[in-house]
């Protein structure tokens, strides 16, 4: 049965508005970005050369740069993989209780109101290496912290604090999602003699598979393009470069650094790289998604 | 969009009342909390002292909120009378001819009395042309000194080292006494290599630290710098030297009483005041006594005013007066006493101690000592180098590398040398 609507304009005038957005805020930025990784300009725009792929190469000829691809990598799955399973397992936790769910349900989903720039530097204070109360702690069981030398505790600090605000988010999209799932099949399940962690992984899980999916392009944007704030209040990309994200490096390039030719280059390899992961997200995972 | 302009337009007149015929100068600042409170008093006491020009002082954010905020005004052509300027901008700044109005041509220009000999050559030596002709105004300048808490000397039974070979000697009998760590340091692109090079009068880059000209060349990785950095690695793994971040991160080491000396800047004073719950004193910048027997005067951070192009002419006559307003000895005073910054003429800091605050404040005055003391050098009036911004990150990275033992001093600094080598031909070649 086909449908098809005798008006051949009004679907396209409904699209408009958020098209005209989409143009606005999206494509016309982006082009910018485009033309600008062809040029190299100083920070007042008085002179503009065009140096063809001169930005380009120069990235990809710096070890500098690898060495963030591998960075951003690193952070962005371990962001989106502990992001999701510590909201995961908590959602499974709230679901359970009965009394007082509201007070959890509630208390869990504040951190997602704190600006990231405000946690980073909420954990920032907790881990100072000689004031903060977790480092103090993890000094006094032997574990030595001091995450201005030690490029891999400095990798778990932004991790952490990156992750945190973000539990919220995904702790809300799962607690709707098990919610959502019938108790007529859990029962049935434990009738059947399931134990709690079969029927987890082998109706609830799967079940959950839509959100989890949604949630997973979501949580890697986020760390991909969302986190420099976090990076820049904690360590502001150091030691060494050992957190210098690529989205970091295009905030410090372009707006610290005032090289907008090298900004703008990272910017357009960033778009790529994102675009690349969501087909292949789409193409690849989403088979395995359950409708 | 016309209709709302005129509508604010009407009403902003309508509030401003009294200040309808005087001729309104925007100045951009990046000095928030008390600092900010304080511009603002300044500019008040300017637009009382006369009735041509009212002067307003909008805050944008920190240093390098200011500067893009203003460059992205100036593209849009919305930019401000004045804009105050960290000093890794300068370099930006300087190679935007058509985008900037050096302050000794607009004083030329508007007949205003002013003469460069009234300030400190050191202070404003960083923002002079190769002609010795001051391009911005300094507002807020500072430079590292070594703060060092009293009781833990006393308790160790030592004084405040004057050169690296005592920081040593000191720094282990203040181990040996029970103290955790001997010195940190805060900004250590800053203090342990820029500032060490003009303390020792070594070049930190070719063409006179880029003054000359824009094809100029790092030259920190020399054998005085070398040695340093690896004595500082050394001292790293034995306890003498504990690193604590980029910033002033280090400073919370020295507050918590884990680091005896801290190497910070002058303006960091207030903050040590506020946060030391101990007995403190300020001594100059340590230096190699091996390398130096006079020590040069060392070189200054913090922040200038830059004056934009594409104002009027009512608005330049403005900015003048209100330029020589700024460098009169009792705002001078004033604004040193209490933000702890640089006095940035001979006169203020006369003034200041005439007034007896050095003497209330002991300490106070080392850092212009530390810079008056000797006349400054090609390799101490400071640095113009473009993408500054980066060479520090650069910088940053390569010392963390030695700090964690992963690479030799002689390693990292030439790595730095060569890394930072490619930002300034990328400069160099966008300001063609």
């Amino acid at each position: 049965m086909s449908v098809y609507f005798p008006q051949k304009y009004l679907p396209y005038l409904l699209l408009l508005p958020q098209l005209l957005v989409t143009a606005v805020f999206f494509l016309w930025p982006a082009g910018q970005a485009v033309e600008q990784a062809f040029y190299q300009e100083d920070a007042f725009g008085l002179s503009r050369e065009f140096v063809g792929l001169d930005n380009f190469i120069e990235l990809f000829t710096s070890p500098e740069y690898f060495a963030s691809l591998l960075t951003t990598m690193v952070f962005s799955f371990s962001v989106a993989f502990l992001g999701l399973a510590v909201a995961l397992w908590l959602a499974v936790m709230a679901d359970r209780v009965i009394r007082g769910a509201m007070v959890y349900q509630t208390l869990l989903i504040w951190p997602y109101a704190v600006a990231p720039a405000l946690a980073g530097v909420l954990w920032w204070i907790l881990f100072d290496p000689s004031m903060g109360p977790v480092a103090l702690a993890l000094d006094a069981i032997g574990l030595d912290w001091n995450h201005f030398v030690n490029g891999d505790q400095a990798m778990i600090l932004v991790v952490i604090s990156a992750t945190w605000k973000q539990i919220s988010y995904n702790f809300l999209f799962f607690l709707a999602g098990l919610q959502a799932i019938p108790r007529s099949l859990l029962e049935a399940a434990a009738i059947d003699g399931a134990g709690p962690s079969k029927r987890f992984w082998g109706i609830v899980f799967p079940l959950l598979s839509p959100t989890t999916f949604f949630l997973l392009v979501v949580n890697l944007v986020y760390a991909f393009f969302d986190t420099f704030g976090v990076i820049d209040a904690t360590t502001q990309g150091g030691p060494g470069q050992s957190t210098t994200t690529m989205v970091y490096k295009v905030f410090n390039d372009g707006f610290v650094g005032l090289d907008l030719g090298s900004s703008a280059a990272q910017s357009v390899v960033l778009m790529v790289i994102v675009a690349l992961m969501t087909v292949i997200q789409f193409r690849y995972i989403e088979r395995k998604v359950q409708y | 969009m016309r209709k709302l302009a005129l509508v604010s337009m009407v009403a902003g007149l309508a509030a401003s009342g009294s200040a309808l015929s005087a001729t309104q100068i925007e100045w951009w600042h990046a000095m928030g909390g008390a600092n900010g409170e304080k511009v603002d008093e300044i500019a008040a006491a300017f637009n009382a002292s006369q009735d041509a020009y009212q002067v307003k002082p909008v805050f944008k954010g920190n240093y390098t909120e200011t500067m893009t905020s203003a460059i992205a005004a100036f593209r849009a052509k919305q930019q401000p009378a004045i804009v105050q300027v960290f000093e890794v901008g300068t370099a930006s700044m300087m190679a935007a001819e058509g985008a900037v109005y050096p302050v000794y041509k607009l004083m030329a220009d508007t007949k205003q009395p002013f003469n460069q000999e009234d300030y400190l050559s050191a202070v404003t030596g960083y923002y002079t042309d190769k002609d010795g002709n001051m391009l911005s105004m300094p507002f807020n300048s500072s430079t590292p000194v070594l703060y060092y808490n009293k009781e833990l000397f006393a308790k160790a039974g030592v004084t405040a080292p004057k050169t690296w070979q005592e920081v040593e000697t000191v720094s282990q009998k203040l181990l040996d006494s029970g103290v955790k760590c001997g010195f940190t340091t805060s900004w250590q692109s800053w203090v342990q290599l820029e500032n060490f090079s003009a303390r020792h009068n070594l070049p930190f880059a070719s063409q006179a630290n880029g003054f000359a000209g824009m094809d100029t060349e790092l030259k920190f990785n020399g054998p005085a710098q070398v040695a340093h950095i690896e004595k500082m690695s050394e001292w790293q793994q034995n306890g003498i030297f504990s690193y604590g971040g980029r910033r002033s991160d280090s400073a919370s080491k020295f507050y918590s009483q884990e680091c005896a000396m801290h190497m910070e800047s002058s303006a960091g004073y207030a903050g040590v005041k506020r946060n030391a719950q101990f007995d403190f004193g300020v001594s100059e910048l340590p230096y190699d006594s091996n390398v130096i027997k006079t020590p040069q005067n060392t070189i200054i951070g913090g922040a200038s005013l830059w004056v934009l192009q594409g104002k009027s002419q009512a608005e330049y006559q403005g900015v003048a007066s209100f330029l020589s307003f700024l460098s009169r000895a009792d705002v001078q005073a004033d604004w040193h006493q209490f933000s702890g910054y640089l006095p940035i003429t001979t006169a203020a800091y006369e003034l200041t101690k005439q007034q007896g605050f050095y003497d209330a404040n002991p300490g106070t005055d080392v850092a212009v000592k530390q810079m008056t003391s000797v006349a400054p050098t090609e390799n101490s009036k400071g640095l113009r180098l473009g993408n500054a911004v980066q060479i520090r990150d650069i910088i940053n990275e390569e010392l963390e590398a030695v700090w964690s033992g992963k690479k030799t001093a002689q390693v990292a600094l030439d790595a730095a040398v060569e890394r930072g080598n490619v930002q300034l031909r990328k400069f160099e070649k966008a300001n063609q």
